[in-house]
C-alpha cells in the first residue's frame, strides 16, 4: 500500500519535473498584412517592467489588431518580401564586434533610420541589432540619446515616447525555422552583456517560423 | 589509550517512543530550518550586496543567493543534530561515539552512527539522483530525436544537459564510496565501525543537499555550462550557475570527508591478522579512490569559490579582459576533473575484482600486481590533464608530453584485465547475475578504454575533442564500467545489507536488456562524432537524423532496464522478502561469514584473520577468520574483543 | 565445495587452452584485420579534404587497425573462458587455486609499455611532422610549423556569441561572415574569441582550435580539395551553441581572389570601424552598465 502510494507521488514529481522543461514556450506571433504587403511591427524595450523579469531588456511584436505582444517567435511567409519596422525605445550601449555595424542582407542593404536610407551606423550608437546569422541579414538599431526627454521604461512603449524608427525589407526563403538573436551586449548586469535576456528566447533572441 | 567509552557490542536497548522521535532532530527539522535558513540569509545577501554594481540590478543578486544557501546549509544541519554533539562536548558532557542508533525507522532519516545505516541511506540517495539525472537523459534523447526543430525551448534544453551530467557526476562520485564503501570496508578489514562515524552521517546528509541544492537550479534559472562550468559562460550565466557551484562545492567537501574516513579506518581498525596482504581488493580499491579523492576535491573546492568571487563581488579570476584567464579555470577544474573520472573508474575495478573470484571459485590471480596496477592508476590519473585541454590553445610544448602519460595510463589499466583473465583461466564459473555484470565491466570498459587511446592521440583528437565520439567514450568508461559494476555490487551484496534475496530471473531479464541497450544506444555515438557532431547541441546536421533517433529509441529502452532494477528492488525487498541467509554465493570473504543482515556491530568478538579471503581451490585451506578465539598476536599482547589492531 | 585436484594435469591443460586459444585469436586477425585496413578503413572520418585531415585519418586506421588484435584478443580469451571454463551440473565445485604467474605477468607489462610507448613516438611524429599540428589549435607560439610559414595566408577566426567571423590581414583587415579559401595553399588560422569559450571545427578540413578571449591560438591547414565544408562550434557557449554553424568553401585561388576583393568593397563601410588588427581583442563595452 505504501508503495503505491510513494510510486503514485514519485509520478506526480516527474510529471512535473517534465512539464517545466517544456512549459516555457513563448507564443507564435504572425506578420500582418495590410493592401498585399506583408508587414512585421516590433519594438524594443529597455526594461520589461512587468513580472517574471521586470528588470530585463526585450522585445515585442505588434500583432494586426494594434496590440503588443511579448514574444519574439515570429511566423512569415515564404518567399515573400516582409517589410519591418521596429520601434527602438532603449538606449545606446555600442558593439562589441564593431562589424554589425553594417545593414547586411536587405532590400538595397539599406535600412531607413527615422526616414533616411543607411547602410552603416556608428558602432557607438548601437542599441540593439535584428540579426539572422543563417541567412546573412543584420540590422543595428541606433539608440535613443542618454538625455533623450519622455523615455520609455514599461513595456508596451507607446509612440510618444522618446524612440528611433528602422524600418528593412528582406525576401523570406523557403519553409523553415531560423534563429534571430540580438548581437548588442544590452543585458544589464550581466558579464559581455550577453546574459541574460539575451540567452533566453521571447526577449532578445527567437525564431522566425517560416512557413 | 582515550576516555572514549569502548564500542558497545549491543545496541542500547532504551526505544524512544513516537512522539520523542517526531520531536527529536531529523530530516522533517532538517528541510524546515534549511528553508527558515535559506530566506533569512537571502535577505541578509540582499542588504548586505546592495552597492555591488553587478549586484544592485536586474533580478539576479547572486551575493544573497550563495548566503542564501550557506544559510540553507546550516540550518540543514542544525535540524538533523550535527550540533548536538559539539555542543554538548563544549558544555562539559561525556564523549560518545554512539549518536541517533537507539531508534527504529527513524534511524534511517537522522544523523545515526551505525555505518551499515549510512550505507543504507547512501543507497537510496545514490539511487534517487541516478533516477533525476537519467530523466534527464532520457528527455535529452527526445529532443534529440529531431534535428532542428526543439520541443524543448533551447535555453531549458541546456539546462537539461548541464543537470544530467552534473547530477550524474556528483553522485556518482559517492556511489560507490557511499554504499558499498561505508558498508563494506568496515566489515572487510575486521572493524566494528568507521574511523569517524559522526564526519560518515555528515558527508551522507551533505551529498543529499548537494543534490538538491543542484536540482534547485531549475528555479533559478538553469545554468548553461554543463558540468565543466567553463568560464567566462558561467560568470555570465543566471543564477542557476550558483545553485551548481554551491552544490559541487558541498560534494568537494563530503567527498574529501569520506576519503579520509576511509583511510583512517583502513590504516588504523584492522582486526588482528589483517595485514596489508589479507586485504580484500576491493578495499583496496576504496583506499586508492580515497587518496584520489581527498588530493583531488580540495582543488574543485578552490577554483568553484574563485568563480562565485567572480560571480559575486566582481573578481577576475577568470576574466582575460581584466586582467584573469579562463585557463586557470580549465586547469584547476581537469586538475580535479581527472582523477575524478578515477574516483568513479577504480571502485569499479575493486568490485568487479571482488566478485570475480567467488563465482569462478578460484583465488584472484595476481593479487599485488592488481594493487600495484590501482596504484598505478591513481597516481598517473595526476598527471594526465591536460589531454583534455589539447587544441584549447595550450602551450604546444605540453601537448606529446601529455599523450605519452595519458597513453601510459593505459598499463595499469590494462593489468587489471589481465587479473580478470588470469582469474577467470581453468575456472568453474557460475553465471549468476552478479557475475554477468562483472563480464559485461570487462566488455565495456574494454571499448571505453580503446577508445580512450584514440583521445589521447593528439591528431585523432582534433577530429574527437568535443564532439559525441568523447561523449561515447565516457559513457562506456563511467555508466558502461562504473555503473554496471555498482550494480553488479548491489545484486551481490544487498542480500548481505538487507537479508533479503533478488530474483535471479528478473536480474537476468534486466541484464541482457540493459547490456544490449546499452550496447546499442552508445556505440553509434562512435560514429555521430567522428561525423561531425559537437557535445552538448540540439540542432545537427541532418543527415545524422536516422542515428540520432535509433539512439534515442535505444536509450529509452535502456531507460526502461533500468525501471526494472528498481522493479525488482521493490518486488524482493519490500514485498516478496525471501530470506537469504548468511551465505548464498558460498564465498570466502568475511563479510559473508556473519549473518544477513549484518547485526549491529557487526562482530560479536573482533574476529582473527587467517588468510586473504580468496583461498578457492586449496584443499585444507583454513577458514578466512577465527570468530571465537581470544585475540592474541605471535609474541604480543592480548587484546581485548572490543579492540583492533594495536 | 571440494577442491579440483587439477595439479596433476595442470600444465597438459594449460598448453591445451593456450594452443586453442591462440589459434582461434590469429585465425581472427588473419580475416578481420585486413578487412579494417582495407575495406572499413576508407570510410573512417575525417576524409581527405586537406592534409590535416589524411594525417587525423591515416592515425585512426592505424589505431583501428592495432586496436583490432587487442579487442580480438579479450573477446577471444572471454569467449572461450565463459564456454569452456563453466561449472558443470549443479554442485559448487572449485577450480584450481593458481595465484600468479609472474612470467606472465612481466611478459603483459612488457608487451604493453612497449605498444604504448611506439604509439607515444607515432602519435609525435604524427603530430609535429608534415601535418603540422594535425589541424588542431597550438595555442599562440605553435611548434610544429609549415616549411613556409611566412607565405601562408593568415585568417583570423573571431568567435563571439553567436557567429563566426573572420579577419584578412592581408587584405586591409577586412572582416567576412563567411569562410573562403584558396586550395593547395597553407593556411594559418588565429582563433580567438572577443566574450566566452568556444572552439571553431572546420570539420571536413580537419581543424579544431578552441577561441579563448585573450588568447591567439594557431592551427595550420593545407586544404587539398575544392568544396565545402560545415563549420561548428565545439565548447558550449550558451543558447545557440548548436546553431553556431556556417559553411565555408574552398575555390581555386582566382576565385578567392575575385571573393576577397567583392568583399572589401561591400564591406568597406565597415571596416574603417573596426579596431586595428591584432591577435586578440579586450573590446569595450564589457557590459551594459545598470
Amino acid at each position: 500500500m505504501g508503495i503505491l502510494v510513494a510510486a503514485a507521488v514519485v509520478l506526480v514529481a516527474v510529471v512535473f519535473y517534465i512539464a517545466d522543461f517544456l512549459s516555457v514556450a513563448p507564443p507564435v506571433l504572425a506578420a500582418t498584412t495590410s493592401n498585399g504587403a506583408t508587414n512585421l511591427t516590433l519594438q524594443t524595450v529597455a526594461s520589461y517592467g512587468h513580472a517574471p523579469d521586470p528588470d530585463w531588456v526585450t522585445y515585442l511584436g505588434r500583432d494586426s489588431d494594434g496590440n503588443w505582444h511579448h514574444t519574439t517567435v515570429y511566423q512569415l511567409p515564404a518567399h515573400t518580401l516582409v517589410h519591418v519596422t521596429i520601434y527602438n525605445f532603449d538606449g545606446a550601449s555600442g558593439l562589441r564586434n564593431p562589424f554589425l555595424a553594417q545593414i547586411r542582407g536587405t532590400q538595397g542593404g539599406v535600412a531607413s533610420v527615422n526616414g533616411k536610407p543607411v547602410s552603416v551606423i556608428d558602432q557607438d550608437d548601437a542599441s540593439h541589432t535584428f540579426t539572422v546569422p543563417d541567412l546573412g541579414i543584420s540590422v543595428p538599431l541606433p539608440g535613443v540619446a542618454d538625455n533623450a526627454p519622455n523615455q520609455c521604461s514599461v513595456a508596451p512603449c507607446s509612440l510618444s515616447m522618446a524612440h528611433q524608427t528602422i524600418r528593412f525589407s528582406f525576401v523570406t526563403p523557403g519553409p523553415g525555422t531560423y534563429r534571430w538573436q540580438c548581437f548588442v551586449p544590452c543585458a544589464a548586469s550581466f558579464y559581455y552583456g550577453f546574459g541574460g535576456p539575451m540567452q533566453t528566447i521571447g526577449w532578445m533572441s527567437g525564431w522566425l517560423n517560416i512557413v | 589509550m582515550s576516555t572514549i567509552e569502548s564500542t558497545p557490542t549491543t545496541t542500547p536497548t532504551k526505544a524512544p517512543t513516537f512522539r520523542e522521535q517526531l520531536v527529536g532532530f531529523h530530516l522533517i527539522w532538517g528541510v524546515v530550518l534549511a528553508a527558515v535558513g535559506y530566506f533569512v540569509c537571502h535577505w541578509l545577501g540582499t542588504k548586505v550586496g546592495g552597492h555591488i554594481d553587478s549586484q544592485s540590478a536586474t533580478d539576479q543578486d547572486d551575493l544573497a543567493v550563495f548566503f542564501g544557501f550557506l544559510g540553507a546549509t546550516l540550518g540543514w544541519l542544525i535540524g538533523l543534530g550535527f550540533f548536538n554533539y559539539p555542543l554538548s562536548r563544549m558544555l562539559g558532557r561525556p564523549a560518545s561515539l554512539v549518536e541517533g542508533e537507539e531508534y527504529g525507522v527513524w534511524r534511517y532519516f537522522r544523523l545515526c552512527t551505525d555505518h551499515k545505516v549510512v550505507a543504507i541511506q547512501y543507497f537510496v540517495a545514490v539511487l534517487f539522483f541516478f533516477g533525476v539525472g537519467g530523466l534527464n537523459a532520457m528527455l535529452i534523447r527526445g529532443e534529440l530525436t529531431s534535428d532542428n526543430a526543439t520541443f524543448i525551448p533551447a535555453g531549458n534544453y541546456l539546462t537539461l544537459v548541464s543537470l544530467h551530467g552534473t547530477m550524474m557526476l556528483m553522485m556518482m562520485s559517492a556511489g560507490v564510496l557511499g554504499p558499498l564503501g561505508n558498508y563494506l570496508v568496515p566489515l572487510m578489514i575486521g572493524a566494528r565501525r568507521m574511523a569517524f562515524p559522526r564526519v560518515e552521517s555528515l558527508t551522507l546528509w551533505l551529498t543529499v543537499l548537494a543534490g538538491f541544492v543542484l536540482i534547485s537550479a531549475i528555479f533559478l534559472g538553469g545554468f548553461p555550462t554543463g558540468w565543466t562550468g567553463y568560464v567566462p559562460l558561467s560568470v555570465e550565466a543566471r543564477a542557476g550557475m550558483d545553485a551548481y557551484l554551491f552544490s559541487f562545492a558541498l560534494i568537494g567537501i563530503s567527498l574529501c570527508l569520506v576519503g579520509l574516513n576511509i583511510i583512517a579506518t583502513v590504516m588504523t581498525m584492522r582486526a588482528p591478522g589483517m595485514y596489508w596482504n589479507r586485504i580484500p581488493v576491493f578495499v583496496w580499491g576504496m583506499l586508492t579512490t580515497s587518496i584520489l579523492a581527498v588530493l583531488a576535491a580540495p582543488v574543485l573546492f578552490a577554483a568553484l569559490y574563485m568563480a562565485a568571487l567572480d560571480r559575486t563581488v566582481e573578481t577576475t579570476f577568470f576574466l582575460a579582459s581584466n586582467g584573469g584567464s579562463p585557463f586557470l579555470w580549465d586547469n584547476l577544474f581537469w586538475f580535479f576533473g581527472h582523477p575524478e573520472v578515477y574516483i568513479l573508474a577504480l571502485p569499479g575495478f575493486g568490485i568487479v575484482l571482488e566478485i570475480l573470484p567467488v563465482f569462478a571459485r578460484k583465488p584472484l590471480w595476481g593479487y599485488r600486481v592488481a594493487v600495484a596496477g590501482m596504484f598505478g592508476v591513481a597516481l598517473l590519473s595526476f598527471m594526465v590533464w591536460q589531454h583534455h585541454l589539447f587544441v584549447s590553445g595550450i602551450n604546444a610544448n605540453l601537448r606529446p608530453f601529455y599523450m605519452f602519460t595519458t597513453e601510459l595510463i593505459s598499463i595499469p589499466t590494462g593489468i587489471i584485465f589481465l587479473i580478470g583473465m588470469g582469474t577467470l583461466w581453468r575456472a568453474r564459473i557460475r553465471f549468476t547475475v552478479p557475475m554477468l555484470f562483472a563480464l559485461a565491466f570487462f566488455f565495456n570498459f574494454l571499448i571505453g578504454g580503446l577508445s580512450g587511446v584514440y583521445l589521447s592521440d593528439v591528431p585523432s583528437d582534433v577530429t574527437t575533442h568535443g564532439s559525441y565520439f568523447v561523449m561515447a567514450h565516457f559513457h562506456y568508461t563511467i555508466m558502461g564500467g562504473l555503473v554496471f559494476a555498482t550494480i553488479g555490487g548491489f545484486y551481490y551484496w544487498l542480500p548481505k545489507i538487507t537479508g533479503y534475496k533478488l530474483d535471479e530471473t528478473l536480474g537476468k531479464i534486466h541484464f541482457w536488456m540493459m547490456f544490449i541497450f546499452f550496447n546499442l544506444t552508445f556505440f553509434p555515438l562512435f560514429a555521430a562524432g567522428l561525423l561531425g557532431m559537437p557535445r552538448r547541441v540540439s540542432n545537427y546536421n541532418p543527415s545524422l537524423h536516422a542515428l540520432n533517433v535509433f539512439v534515442s529509441i535505444s536509450a529509452w529502452c535502456l531507460g526502461l532496464s533500468l525501471l526494472g532494477l528498481l522493479a525488482n528492488i521493490v518486488w524482493t525487498q519490500l514485498l516478496v522478502r525471501e530470506p537469504a541467509g548468511p551465505n548464498p554465493w558460498l564465498s570466502k570473504s568475511l563479510e559473508w561469514q556473519l549473518p544477513s543482515p549484518v547485526p549491529a556491530y557487526n562482530f560479536e568478538r573482533i574476529p582473527v584473520i587467517n588468510s586473504a579471503p580468496y583461498s578457492y581451490g586449496i584443499p585444507d585451506a583454513p577458514p578466512v577468520a577465527d570468530f571465537g578465539k581470544p585475540a592474541v598476536l605471535p609474541g604480543g599482547p592480548a587484546i581485548t574483543p572490543e579492540g583492533g589492531v594495536i | 565445495m571440494s577442491a579440483v585436484g587439477a595439479a596433476a594435469n595442470g600444465a597438459g591443460a594449460d598448453v591445451r587452452h593456450g594452443r586453442r586459444i591462440l589459434i582461434i585469436w590469429v585465425i581472427a586477425n588473419v580475416i578481420l584485420v585486413p578487412i579494417v585496413i582495407w575495406v572499413v578503413g576508407p570510410h573512417i572520418p575525417p576524409y581527405h579534404a586537406s592534409r590535416q585531415s589524411t594525417e587525423q585519418h591515416n592515425v585512426n586506421v592505424v589505431l583501428t587497425a592495432l586496436a583490432t588484435p587487442v579487442l580480438l584478443m579479450i573477446w577471444v580469451y572471454f569467449g572461450y573462458s565463459i564456454a569452456v571454463f563453466r561449472q558443470r551440473g549443479a554442485e559448487v565445485v572449485d577450480g584450481p587455486p593458481l595465484e600468479g604467474d609472474p612470467r606472465i605477468q612481466i611478459t603483459w607489462l612488457v608487451a604493453t609499455t612497449a605498444i604504448v610507448l611506439a604509439l607515444a613516438v607515432y602519435g609525435t611524429v604524427g603530430l609535429l611532422g608534415s601535418s603540422n599540428g594535425a589541424g588542431g589549435g597550438q595555442g599562440p607560439t605553435p611548434l610544429a610549423k609549415p616549411a613556409n610559414a611566412a607565405g601562408a595566408l593568415q585568417v583570423q577566426v573571431i568567435g563571439q556569441q553567436w557567429m563566426w567571423t573572420f579577419r584578412w590581414p592581408g587584405y586591409g583587415g577586412v572582416e567576412t561572415p563567411y569562410l573562403v579559401l584558396p586550395v593547395n595553399r597553407e593556411v594559418e588560422f588565429h582563433v580567438t574569441s572577443i566574450d566566452v569559450a568556444h572552439s571553431f571545427w572546420a570539420y571536413e578540413l580537419g581543424v579544431k582550435a578552441d577561441a579563448i578571449p585573450g588568447n591567439d591560438n594557431v592551427a595550420f591547414v593545407k586544404p587539398t580539395q575544392v568544396r565545402s565544408f560545415q563549420i561548428r562550434c565545439a565548447e558550449l557557449c550558451g543558447l545557440w551553441h548548436g546553431h553556431m554553424n556556417t559553411t565555408g568553401r574552398v575555390v581555386r585561388q582566382a576565385a578567392f581572389n575575385t571573393w576577397i576583393a567583392q568583399a572589401r568593397v561591400r564591406y568597406r563601410g565597415v571596416t574603417k570601424q573596426l579596431p586595428p588588427y591584432s591577435h586578440v581583442y579586450y573590446p569595450v563595452p564589457d557590459q551594459r552598465a545598470s
